[in-house]
């Protein structure tokens, strides 16, 4: 079967031309393993223990050659938490020896002064620590006591070591959203440059969704920080749908989703986006006949995520040309329909609509769970369970592992 | 913006002004990505990307290391007069992101150019990347 | 209903499009979203 491509405008605005996709991705996220040391509650892969199909090192070697004959230069590599595989170090190596750059984002864990002296040391690899609170209180909440000191630690290293660029990744929460200048004072100690981005309803980020995203007086808040605080400072394009509150915020301001980038998952399946690993939007498989660049061009997913989407209902508002009608992922995971608002529209239609859903609603949830099975050291106290005190040395994946 | 200029462009105080007069060539460390409406252009070491939305830009750009300098690679490139200030301006903008930089060295006058940077040239270690 | 206020990217028309625009756009490599 093939699809009839709707007609590629000439010149115009960029967007416009992103919007009915390219023949390879302009960058794209690669989570290389499913495992993780930590138990983030709102963990937007639901990580925690490895997959036993997760791809070989020969096979992430084939991926990164296909990425380098596709011309793909840069690769957001993440998790689960990377460093625990133990070809990682190989295959960052491997990447940058073929062209493709490497943008790794980690809780830090492995990072000890010996591998910060071997990162300021190699180009064209860049390193993103998450963190989620600018203080251990805010941020142990969430990611499990001991992961702020494991960041810190780890920013340190990294500073000690001469590292250019490197960045502290942060998911705006309702906890956090009021730290923006604390975080900010933070990065800029350790000669990092900060990274704000937006919660998603996705993985266990479903079930924390109600109660850690932000309120609509707290994007208002962050809105007018980025305005007024946001030169270098990155985030990802993820809050573009907060542009229909005026002023457009750096980036292309638009979902990428299928069309300028996508998920490569520890298995190989290819996602449309990393907040949206579910069935719905699961395109193919790396490991299926012509490998990823069949999949990028030809899937059925995303040749109709690159055909004109249908706003619906948000065309008719004014500032639809700003916002797009929001996050695609956004909408998924609460119930809300795709043609209709993002369920945080800073107009407040979102609100409106989740309102209007179903009493007996329920959200669609991916079958794809990695999250731990038993209590994980550490574990975040969010959901109100004890917390377990955290050993330094257990590091494992591994440890309490419940094999499928 | 574009507008009419006979000479250097314009810039911020604290920059050099772009000299069309001077040969220059798309930076070593520039990867460049042709697209439908034009081309992908990342820098490997700033990591700034840049889109080019012409394809005739597409081929001034490439063909810039071939010619003494930006009037020339135009005409060799049959830009149409009018549109030479707007294609001076866009290498403007390339040079101040580094996607192109001087060419210090003449133009090869063989094919078998001896791969690693030129003596005379600005050099960045390549590491194995274009 | 949504109020009336000014979009700040106004699509200019066709014709004007070649003259005005821009030949080359900048953008971040972290200015996409859908991305870690």
């Amino acid at each position: 079967m093939t699809a009839v491509l709707p007609q590629r405008p000439t010149g115009g605005r960029l967007i416009d031309q992103f919007e009915y996709g390219l023949d390879a991705p302009i960058c794209l996220t690669w989570e290389l393993t499913y495992a993780c040391n930590l138990a983030c509650a709102h963990c937007l892969s639901s990580s925690g223990r490895r997959d036993p199909r997760e791809l070989s090192t020969a096979e992430a070697e084939g991926v990164i050659d296909e990425l380098q004959r596709m011309q793909v230069f840069y690769v957001n590599v993440g998790g689960g938490e990377p460093t625990v595989r133990p070809d990682f170090w190989h295959l960052l190596d491997y990447a940058i020896g073929h062209d493709v750059g490497v943008k790794f984002s980690t809780n830090g864990v492995k990072l000890n002064k010996a591998r910060a002296a071997q990162l300021a040391r190699t180009d064209y690899v860049d390193v993103q620590i998450s963190l989620d609170g600018a203080t251990a209180a805010v941020n142990d909440r969430v990611r499990g006591t001991g992961s702020y000191a494991t960041a810190i630690r780890a920013l340190e290293n990294l500073a000690e070591a001469g590292m250019k660029d490197f960045k502290v990744s942060v998911v705006v929460t309702r906890e956090n959203a009021g730290q923006l200048d604390e975080f900010k004072a933070l990065t800029d100690s350790f000669g990092a440059q900060l990274r704000i981005t937006r919660l998603r309803p996705s993985g266990r980020g479903a079930d924390v969704w109600d109660e850690l995203h932000p309120t609509m007086a707290q994007q208002k808040e962050l809105y007018h920080w980025l305005l007024a605080n946001g030169d270098g400072v990155l985030t990802g394009d993820s809050f573009f749908h907060l542009s229909a509150f005026g002023e457009a915020l750096p980036g292309l301001n638009l979902c990428g989703a299928g069309r300028v980038v996508c998920l490569i998952d520890p298995v190989g399946d290819v996602y449309a986006c990393p907040f949206a690993i579910h069935e719905n939007f699961l395109a193919g498989n790396v490991r299926s006949e012509g490998g990823f660049q069949r999949v990028w061009q030809t899937s059925d997913l995303f040749t109709d995520l690159r055909s004109p989407q249908t706003g619906g209902a948000c065309t008719k508002c004014a500032h639809f040309d700003a916002c797009r009608g929001g996050c695609m992922a956004a909408k998924f995971f609460t119930g809300l329909p795709l043609d209709g608002p993002d369920p945080e529209c800073v107009q407040g239609f979102g609100e409106n609509a989740l309102a209007a859903r179903e009493l007996d609603l329920v959200t669609p949830k991916s079958h794809i769970d990695h999250s731990h099975k038993g209590p994980v050291r550490g574990q975040p106290t969010l959901l109100g369970m004890p917390s377990i005190p955290a050993k330094i040395c257990d590091e494992s994946p591994l440890a309490g592992l419940d094999l499928r | 913006m574009t507008g009419p200029d006979a000479g250097p462009v314009t810039v911020p105080s604290d920059e050099v002004p772009f000299d069309p007069s001077l040969p220059w060539r798309k930076s070593r460390s520039v990867a460049l990505r042709p697209e439908p409406f034009g081309a992908l252009v990342y820098h490997f070491g700033n990591r700034k990307l840049s889109f080019l939305k012409s394809r005739p830009l597409v081929a001034v750009v490439t063909a810039l290391e071939e010619h003494p300098d930006v009037p020339s690679t135009l005409r060799a490139c049959d830009v149409p007069e009018a549109q030479h200030p707007a294609y001076v301006t866009a290498l403007a903008t390339l040079s101040r992101s580094q996607m192109i930089e001087r060419r210090t060295s003449v133009p090869p006058t063989t094919s078998e150019l001896a791969a690693g940077p030129c003596t005379e040239a600005d050099m960045r270690p390549e590491e194995g990347l274009r | 209903m949504p109020e009336q206020t000014e979009t700040e990217t106004p699509v200019p028309a066709a014709e004007e499009v070649l003259t005005e625009e821009s030949l080359v756009e900048e953008v971040s490599i972290d200015g996409m979203c859908g991305v870690y």
